[in-house]
């Protein structure tokens, strides 16, 4: 026997065997991933959870390993619970702004553009969200910057006295423009919008010309045909995208430390609590709290027939 | 929506669209110009003048390139592991009917999904309190995997879906093996989904800074680099000039990656189940 019949032997009784055997195909083939997956990362998030029941002492520091609810009820403190309040309503905020601004180009995309021409607006909105977020950010501070580009062209228009004017108002304003929350609020909106409009131009995609024909046939004008046809079949697209403007909200900590005040956001927060504080208890609580929303809003999602859109 | 509209679309809706893409690129614009300025400490526009001297201050500073190649380090191994695991998952999952399998397509998703910080912490958590690993180049590589994986496993379930079941019984007809239906097979129908997954995998490990905030050890990766000297007041387009860079390592490849995607759905390799060609859909990842 060569050994070039031997190997092809082997391999046809290796085949053969798995053949055979279509479960220890299977086997093989999920053991890998489900092992990291499984294993390694919902297990660290179990880990995590068993953490957020630990407490921390609080003169020496340690790690008190004794089941409490003491650092959930910390949550509750007025201070905590303003962030959590905070960014919650700061996620909602941009992921109706991204809503809003990606809805004409998204049904542009899927209505108008030739096929050609959608590709290219497809790979227009997609460089952006490939290049890195850090840098995005980044040059919002130079054209948020006093002697900036914006100031410039608001200066040109005349119109600097409004921008003034918005920045001095109660709870979004700020000492200056990278000071206020608006700023903080364009930012998320710029950086996650690409998340929104791909989504919402797949769902709209699917919506058959038809349709609309049948509509305004039978009477409806735009605006009606719009809310009652174009909007409901949108839904799945705009909930995808809202996964992920809610999700990346929910856990930045890099943007609040280069825009808005010192008001600390939920990603900050466990940021700080982890890093600086060292109080790893709280930090995963404070996690939890991100993590159960999203897991609220993964199942509505998943009813709303989202996850085709995704 | 299939039917193209003939009638063209209104001039509200072009002008509103044009403002978005306006939008999306306005920042860009304005990174690579400041890149240019003059000015050390401040970014007046217009830039009182143009120069190329950031390039040579941010090409001599090593720091920079020892950021640059971990990075390059970790989203290459990143990136393989995925491919190896994100393949085998969706050889899996797809077309097998199996216990736990609706659940495990959701936990799949999870790590792109959940807030990054929920993944960063938690590994962290993982590899410092239960483990006791070191943390460095490997627990770096051990984060980005576990969010890496989905997006190779979408690109091939997508081309899974459109590959004939047919082409695979034929091979068995004819006699080939399990391993060479494999090989012969499968791999090259699979070869441009799971380029193109490999190098969004790649391009989404090279920028990520939240899981890698608390999978690192000491040595920074470039997003890390870049986020250290970003509030220095001294040399501040150098910061500029590196994120040109960073942005550049990314986009040229997932852009290349696009174009292979969509000609080889375009050249037709006759696999597709539906007859017709599906329009290329990557799935959308998350940072």
């Amino acid at each position: 026997v060569t050994q070039r019949e031997l190997r092809s032997g082997v391999t046809a009784a290796v085949s053969g065997f798995f053949y055979r055997h279509p479960w220890a195909k299977l086997l093989l083939l999920l053991l890998p991933a489900v092992l990291w997956l499984v294993v390694l990362y919902l297990g660290s998030i179990a880990g995590l959870l068993v953490n957020s029941f630990w407490s921390i002492e609080e003169f020496t520091g340690l790690i008190d390993r004794t089941f409490t609810l003491s650092t959930y009820q910390d949550l509750w403190v007025p201070s905590n619970r303003d962030i959590v309040l905070r960014t919650l309503f700061m996620a909602a905020a941009v992921t109706v702004a991204c809503a809003f601004l990606a809805f004409p180009l998204a049904y542009y995309m899927a209505r108008y553009a030739s096929r050609r021409g959608r590709f290219v607006l497809y790979l227009l909105v997609l460089m952006p969200l490939w290049s890195s977020y850090l840098v995005r950010a980044l040059a919002w501070r130079q054209i948020f910057a006093r002697e900036g580009v914006l100031y410039w062209g608001l200066g040109k228009l005349g119109l600097e006295g409004v921008l003034d004017t918005l920045i001095q108002a109660p709870v979004v304003g700020g000492s200056s423009l990278i000071a206020s929350k608006i700023s903080l609020f364009v930012v998320y909106t710029y950086l996650w919008l690409p998340f929104m409009i791909l989504p919402v131009e797949a769902a709209l995609e699917r919506v058959p010309g038809s349709f609309l024909e049948a509509s305004s046939d039978l009477g409806a004008r735009p605006g009606l045909t719009f809310r009652r046809i174009v909007l409901p079949l949108a839904k799945p697209g705009l909930i995808a995208g809202s996964i992920f403007t809610f999700s990346l909200t929910l856990g930045d900590f890099i943007l609040p430390t280069m825009f808005g005040s010192s008001e600390f956001y939920l990603g900050q927060q466990v940021y700080t609590q982890i890093g600086v504080v060292g109080n790893t208890p709280l930090a995963a609580a404070f996690t939890f709290v991100a993590m159960a929303i999203m897991i609220v809003y993964l199942m509505i999602a998943k009813r709303g027939g989202a996850f085709e859109s995704l | 929506m299939s039917a193209r509209d003939r009638t063209g679309a209104g001039l509200g809706l072009k002008l509103a669209s044009i403002a978005v893409v306006l939008f999306l690129y306005f920042p860009l614009a304005i990174i690579v110009l400041y890149a240019f300025t003059t000015q050390s400490s401040s970014f007046t526009f217009p830039p009182p003048g143009l120069t190329l001297e950031w390039f040579r201050v941010a090409f001599a500073r090593e720091d920079m390139w020892e950021a640059f190649r971990l990075s390059l380090l970790v989203a290459a191994v990143s990136a393989g592991i995925a491919i190896l695991l994100g393949s085998l998952l969706a050889g899996a999952v797809y077309r097998s009917r199996f216990f736990g399998r609706e659940a495990l397509a959701f936990i799949i998703v999870l790590p792109i999904a959940l807030p990054g910080i929920v993944t960063g912490i938690a590994l962290r958590s993982t590899i410092s309190g239960v483990l006791d690993v070191p943390l460095g180049v490997y627990t770096i590589v051990l984060g980005h995997t576990t969010f890496c994986i989905v997006i190779v496993y979408n690109n091939v379930v997508a081309r899974l879906r459109r590959m004939s079941p047919n082409v695979v019984e034929a091979s068995a007809d004819l006699g080939a093996s399990g391993w060479q239906t494999l090989r012969h097979v499968i791999l090259p129908n699979l070869a441009t989904a799971l380029l193109a997954g490999g190098v969004l995998a790649f391009a989404l490990s090279f920028d990520e800074i939240i899981v890698t905030t608390f999978t690192r050890g000491s040595a920074p990766t470039l997003p890390i680099w870049i986020f250290q000297v970003l509030f220095r007041p001294r040399n501040r387009p150098v910061t500029n000039v590196v994120a040109l860079i960073a942005v550049t390592v990314t986009i040229v490849p997932v852009l290349l990656a696009q174009m292979l995607a969509r000609s080889s759905d375009d050249a037709g390799t006759g696999m597709g189940a539906g007859g017709s060609t599906p329009r290329p859909r990557q799935e959308i990842p998350a940072e």
